[in-house]
């Protein structure tokens, strides 16, 4: 599949713990091609945070192969890792987290410090995503001072900073109300009709109705994965 | 970039400025001290050196033996022993720069109504070389002055001071004693002795004026000492050994007998007294320096906690991107900016405690750019040095870990 922006094939990943070595992931194989927007569901514990982690190089697999834009991450220094979630991959939290000392445009233009871009074009970019997110008289507030959808569109415009492919979102509503949730979703679909790919991890019904693909997890493994059906009940 | 960092790092610097501040103050305390004890060390050096050298450089200082009348010692000196002739033989050994027979005194000089009594000094032109002591009015006596026993003198700042007052003394006839002297020239103003003595407080007249005219001599060519200078320090020793063996073979002392002069080396005194000086500075140094320890382990402690406390923004950092070295340049610029403002506080203070010091005790400070350059350069180093580890820890958090902390 030329296309694909992840490819997962017979992934594991196990914990050393107290108890011996815990599986948290047995053998995945997934395939995302560019442009889908995929949501991830499963109970805790399911292995949802460990595969998002994984897609998002903040951890490596145990045993099997995981590619990112055709290249395979097994084997990558920390170094080169950060790289990839600097250029490659937008995060959106469940909790923000935003740098609570910096404004919102700091907050924004913050990647771009680590890819070496001038402080000017920096700012210039950041203001065009505040914009973008609605927020664009917003740049010189700082994050305790606004609400948590606004806090949200913000860190969603630091996620977009460097133009990633992939946009992983790790319950993105879970700390909004249902109104301001669907606020957030109405981005996230604008931004994949733009072409991003999006993978999503929910428990609700509703956000993930908004996804194309519904992959379930259940005990480390993938026990469903299958185009959305509309209306929303779910599959 | 570096821009970028240095602003982040003022800016965590600026979220907690108490902290911020007490992390500072170590250092500020450490740099102020070491500056302020090395300002003092190095003045006292250099008072000492100064009365070295107002002294005279590898001197030694021949005395006449004592006499022994009915079981009671005079002086040293008391004995005639040591002639002028002495004196011109030494000035023939090798490494001897200047020999300079001397004839003390002490006498009361007048000049119109005032007078003043002071000692006087019956030598030749070669004690000025000896003492490196310079003529700033008039000139000195000569060697003809010797040879002819003439009536000149040169007189100390004191007593010029106590005789003349504002008046220029050069040219003017005091009495000393019953005889009238013509002033040559003005001594130039050496200060205390090591022990204390006015050195100022003195008239030099030649040796042969002394002896003959002013308090006369039993034995005429004896002389009371005789100061001996030596071209170079390193070779003291080799000067007092030829000049012991060539006393003793002039004044005939056979083998196992006692001198019958002393023989003093000077230099010894004042290079204990610089040694000693020295020793107490390095000291303060030590001491002070000890402080500049505990300012940078102050930092490193607060830069743990920083680390700590700042781990899920680590996390957070890192998952946008940032890599190992960035997370260690941030936290060791923030060591590094602590320091070294801290070092230019500390330079401040310290150097305005030196001032204040020689203001209030008249202590002599010396603040030198050298020892502004030490305390600088070793805080700037105990900034990385403690500000290292912390930052590498930082940098080495799992960035999973780091960003579920709360």
């Amino acid at each position: 599949m030329p296309d694909s922006v992840i490819g997962i094939e017979g992934l594991s990943k196990s914990y050393e713990t107290s108890a011996g070595l815990f599986p948290a992931l047995k053998e995945i194989n997934l395939n995302i091609a560019s442009g889908e927007f995929i949501a991830i569901r499963g109970p805790s514990g399911s292995g949802k945070s460990t595969l998002m982690n994984i897609l998002g190089c903040l951890d490596q697999p145990s045993i099997g192969c995981y590619k990112l834009d055709g290249r395979d991450v097994a084997g990558l220094n920390r170094d080169e890792l950060a790289s990839l979630r600097n250029q490659t991959i937008g995060f959106v939290f469940q909790g923000f987290n935003l740098l609570q000392r910096m404004s919102l445009l700091e907050n924004i233009a913050l990647p771009l410090i680590y890819c070496g871009v001038e402080r000017d074009e920096r700012l210039q970019r950041a203001q065009d995503l505040l914009a973008k997110v609605g927020l664009g008289d917003y740049a010189s507030s700082m994050p305790n001072k606004i609400s948590g959808g606004q806090q949200q569109r913000v860190s969603i415009a630091r996620a977009l900073i460097n133009h990633p492919r992939l946009l992983l979102a790790d319950e993105p509503t879970g700390n909004l109300d249902s109104h301001t949730g669907e606020e957030i979703m109405a981005i996230f679909d604008a931004l994949n009709r733009e072409g991003i790919t999006i993978v999503l991890v929910t428990h609700e019904d509703n956000i993930a109705q908004h996804a194309h693909r519904q992959v379930r997890f259940f005990d480390g493994r993938i026990v469903s994965d299958q185009p959305t059906i509309p209306t929303g009940i779910s599959a | 970039m570096i821009f970028a960092m240095l602003g982040e790092a003022w800016r965590a610097m600026g979220a907690n400025r108490l902290r911020t501040f007490l992390t500072m103050l170590g250092m500020v305390i450490g740099v102020g001290a070491v500056v302020l004890m090395m300002s003092i060390g190095q003045g006292a050096q250099y008072s000492i050196k100064r009365s070295i050298e107002a002294m005279g450089s590898n001197l030694f200082i021949l005395l006449a033996g004592h006499t022994s009348t009915s079981g009671a010692r005079s002086a040293s000196g008391g004995a005639h022993t040591l002639t002028v002739d002495d004196a011109d033989a030494i000035s023939e050994l090798q490494g001897v720069q200047a020999v300079a027979p001397i004839h003390p005194g002490s006498s009361q000089i007048v000049y119109g109504p005032n007078n003043w009594n002071t000692s006087i000094t019956g030598t030749t032109p070669s004690y000025l070389d000896a003492r490196s002591w310079d003529v700033v009015e008039g000139s000195a006596f000569t060697e003809s002055d010797v040879r002819s026993a003439t009536r000149v003198a040169l007189i100390g700042k004191t007593v010029a001071e106590n005789l003349f007052g504002t008046e220029d003394p050069v040219g003017k006839t005091i009495r000393i004693g019953q005889s009238p002297f013509i002033i040559l020239g003005a001594l130039a103003s050496k200060g205390q002795s090591m022990s204390g003595r006015d050195q100022d407080d003195t008239v030099l007249i030649p040796l042969t004026t002394a002896q003959r005219k002013l308090f006369g001599s039993q034995f005429p060519g004896s002389v009371r000492m005789i100061m001996v200078q030596a071209s170079t320090p390193e070779i003291m020793t080799s000067v007092e050994k030829s000049m012991n063996s060539l006393l003793r073979q002039r004044h005939r002392i056979r083998e196992g007998m006692d001198n019958d002069y002393y023989l003093r080396n000077l230099t010894a005194v004042a290079d204990s007294a610089a040694e000693s000086t020295r020793i107490m500075s390095l000291l303060l140094g030590a001491i002070a320096s000890v402080s500049l320890l505990v300012g940078g382990i102050g930092i490193m402690n607060i830069m743990l906690v920083s680390v700590t406390e700042r781990t899920r923004e680590i996390g957070i950092r890192m998952a946008i991107g940032a890599r190992e070295r960035d997370i260690l340049m941030q936290f060791l610029l923030e060591a590094i900016i602590i320091s070294v403002v801290g070092c230019f506080i500390g330079l401040m203070l310290g150097t305005g405690g030196a001032l204040l010091t020689e203001a209030l005790t008249g202590t002599l400070v010396i603040i030198s750019g050298s020892s502004v350059l030490i305390a600088f350069s070793v805080a700037a180093t105990v900034g990385i040095f403690f500000g290292f580890y912390p930052a590498r820890k930082a940098a080495r958090l799992d960035p999973i870990e780091a960003l579920r902390f709360q």
